[in-house]
């Protein structure tokens, strides 16, 4: 079973210190960034990782890869512990993980060919030798992923987004990762040059058979492209199981008041529904509210909110997991009705 | 009560670029009821942010060249003295941008801002400009709204940001409300909130609101009408049931195609279908293709013109329309404003500047002729 999991998080944390510094010394608190993450992405799945900006999913997924250090928890790769790493190890362990960023303008270093960009990899990591065999490997990574091997020789600013996010693509591919993360890579995009990146993105993940972390707020795409979606909330994930379930029957009432959010292309639809519109902001990262940290917003909170930091536990379909006290003890739903969608305005 | 709040004709905005001259916006026609929401869709470079930036003459003099006609509440916007422009800005006409940070000064106090749009517009001494400025910041649902103007935009968060931009759009009862992209950068949650706010707002003043946007879902829950737009042009206009659930053209029909759907049905074998993107890129503004706009990337191209001709916008047969869009032989002119039903809304009429919508029984229906390919933009860069 253990030999099923790739990536295995275990009570992950990233604060970060913040204010005071200057000239009044420090006196500042901690931001949150991740605060206490368990997650196990499986091998040879898509998982989507959503939530809304400030969550904490990008720190999570740098987190995973040791792009930020982790400060408490435990991260393993494959079996070895990523937070232990020596140089040597962490270089071959971010060969076996790729990552696809936001931005194909400020990804991509605009003085080098994509030639140059795509085959850096290759070299740092030996991968081919000479010159030769690292030009026809850089022509493959580029059929793949569907440009014209011809346009090696060009630089960034002569693609457009989407094909500079597919030069993203290759260069992340060039190490033959088992895992490749993908944070908000279609963000930047317009609609119809996502559609044709996440299409690759699905179909590149079944035919190298590659373990895919995709970041993003967009749970929309998600849904698409995902097997199993996990739901993060000021650091934490609230909610995870297979896409179908939490898509279409949320456990925990934030997913259910970001999917009831999620506006939808269908008029006659869009105009029955009813939103659970949250009222305030998100708190910040530096004062989680004590207890269940979404208690300040939720339309159902009631006593053991307050004080009891939900964990993890099976509700609604299987395999789906949520934090939250409704779903009591293992197996025990509570039923519980809103007293309205006006919680607490959580707004400084 | 007919007149309509803007009625927009045969705009059209040329750039001068250091690339050439670029056609940004070629002959576009609406019209905005009171009340009424307009969904200007359509993705980067189609020419739906200057279209309404020309409308409020936002755009650079030295490299823009206006043309046509805009006439809010019956004078034109286009022909206005930059002194009289001034005057509509606000009362007449709110904007409200997509990036609350850049469009906020981050040295004056929220209360500066809102004061200063106040008594540019009207004779208000300075407390009553603040009072008025709290009741407004109270009406977008900011807390603690006197404490609130003493504060920078940096201490607010995005969502109450945007609230404030809306409070400024609204001091001074515009007839017309502007939305340029303005829940793209907030969150899902907080954009729910936002469009509540725009549209309890609008039920009460009976503002119209042109919202402009690349989310079709969104579209789909404020808009009353939406014209979609590809490369400078209008190309398919109605109401929003008519253009998101029976679209005439290939292009929209693309879009909506290649947005994955949280309500998509699973396929038979539990996975959700491959979405149908449209190939290729949007065209540069520098350099539309002869004929048809749309034709490099169209998936149907039945018709011998479509590369030689611009087909304009013809109505859409209501029966024809479900069955697999059927252009009737009826052509209105480009030029002719939308506005011919005004008051009239169930009769808006559904229009789309395609050809293929002509007789494609031999090609079968363009509905499934979505191209299955990934869309790999051929020959890469250009």
């Amino acid at each position: 079973m253990t030999d099923d999991v790739l990536v295995s998080a275990r009570g992950l944390e990233v604060h970060f210190p913040v204010g005071g510094g200057g000239l009044r010394g420090r006196a500042g608190g901690l931001l949150r960034a991740v605060d206490g993450v368990d997650l196990d992405i499986l091998r040879g799945e898509t998982l989507g990782l959503v939530g809304e900006s400030g969550c904490g999913k990008s720190t999570l997924g740098n987190a995973l890869l040791r792009l930020v250090p982790p400060t408490g928890g435990t991260v393993t790769f494959d079996g070895t512990d990523v937070t232990s790493l020596d140089r040597r190890g962490l270089k071959e362990m971010r060969r076996r993980a790729g990552m696809v960023f936001q931005d194909p303008f400020a990804s991509l270093d605009p003085r080098r060919t994509v030639a140059q960009t795509v085959s850096e990899p290759l070299e740092v990591h030996g991968l081919r030798s000479g010159k030769r065999e690292r030009a026809g490997r850089v022509g493959e990574l580029l059929e793949l992923v569907g440009l014209d091997p011809a346009v090696a020789g060009r630089y960034p600013h002569e693609f457009s987004g989407g094909q500079r996010q597919r030069v993203g693509l290759a260069r992340a591919l060039a190490g033959e990762p088992d895992l490749l993360v993908c944070d908000e890579a279609i963000a930047s995009l317009d609609v119809s040059v996502q559609a044709q990146v996440l299409n690759l993105l699905r179909r590149l993940q079944r035919q190298l058979g590659l373990t895919l972390l995709f970041i993003s707020h967009d749970l929309s795409a998600v849904r698409h492209i995902s097997d199993r979606i996990a739901v993060m909330y000021l650091g934490r994930v609230v909610e995870i199981g297979p896409a179908a379930a939490v898509g279409s029957d949320p456990q925990m009432p934030y997913t259910q008041a970001l999917l009831s959010a999620v506006p939808v292309p269908h008029p006659a639809q869009e105009r029955a529904r009813r939103r659970i519109v949250l009222t305030g902001d998100v708190p910040s990262p530096s004062a989680v509210p004590s207890g269940c940290r979404f208690r300040t917003r939720c339309p159902y909170v009631f006593e053991p909110c307050d004080d009891v930091d939900p964990a993890l536990q099976p509700a609604g379909a299987p395999g789906q997991l949520a934090a939250c006290h409704l779903h009591g003890v293992v197996g025990t739903p509570v039923t519980k009705t809103p007293e309205g969608v006006t919680a607490e305005p959580s707004s400084r | 009560m007919n007149q309509p709040v803007l009625a927009v004709e045969d705009l059209r905005v040329r750039l001068r670029t250091p690339r050439g001259p670029a056609d940004v916006v070629n002959g576009l026609s609406y019209t905005v009821g009171a009340g009424e929401t307009v969904a200007v869709v359509g993705e980067s470079g189609s020419g739906k942010s200057v279209s309404v930036l020309a409308l409020l003459g936002l755009l650079p003099a030295r490299v823009a060249t206006v043309t046509g006609t805009a006439r809010l509440q019956g004078e034109d916007l286009l022909a206005m003295s930059p002194d009289r422009l001034r005057e509509v800005r606000g009362p007449g006409a709110g904007m409200v941008f997509q990036d609350p940070m850049t469009s906020l000064n981050p040295v004056l106090t929220i209360g500066r801002q809102l004061v200063e749009g106040i008594r540019a517009h009207g004779d208000v001494s300075k407390p009553a400009a603040r009072a008025r400025a709290a009741d407004l910041l109270r009406e977008v649902g900011l807390p603690d709204p006197d404490r609130a103007l003493d504060r920078y935009p940096h201490e607010l968060s995005g969502g109450m940001r945007q609230r404030v931009v809306i409070a400024i759009a609204l001091s001074n009862s515009p007839s017309l409300l502007i939305a340029d992209e303005a829940t793209t950068a907030l969150d899902v949650t907080v954009q729910a909130q936002i469009i509540d706010l725009v549209e309890k707002l609008q039920d009460e003043h009976g503002t119209g609101v042109i919202w402009i946007t690349h989310d079709l879902g969104v579209v789909a829950g404020i808009a009353d009408r939406v014209l979609v737009m590809y490369g400078g042009r209008c190309v398919e206009d109605g109401t929003v049931d008519d253009v998101l659930e029976r679209p005439a053209h290939p292009y929209t029909r693309g879009l909506l195609g290649s947005l994955p759907d949280l309500a998509a049905p699973v396929g038979p074998d539990g996975e959700v279908p491959e979405l149908t993107a449209v190939p290729g890129l949007p065209p540069p503004p520098t350099d539309l293709p002869p004929g048809c706009v749309f034709w490099p990337r169209c998936p149907v191209r039945s018709d011998p013109r479509c590369e030689d001709e611009q087909p304009p916008l013809a109505i859409v047969s209501r029966a024809a329309a479900g069955a697999g869009a059927t252009a009737s032989g009826t052509t209105v002119s480009g030029a002719t404003p939308s506005g011919a039903h005004e008051g009239d809304r169930a009769h808006l009429p559904h229009r789309a500047a395609t050809w293929c919508a002509e007789g494609t029984s031999g090609t079968g229906s363009p509905a499934v002729a979505g191209t299955s390919g990934t869309g790999s933009p051929s020959g890469g860069a250009r």
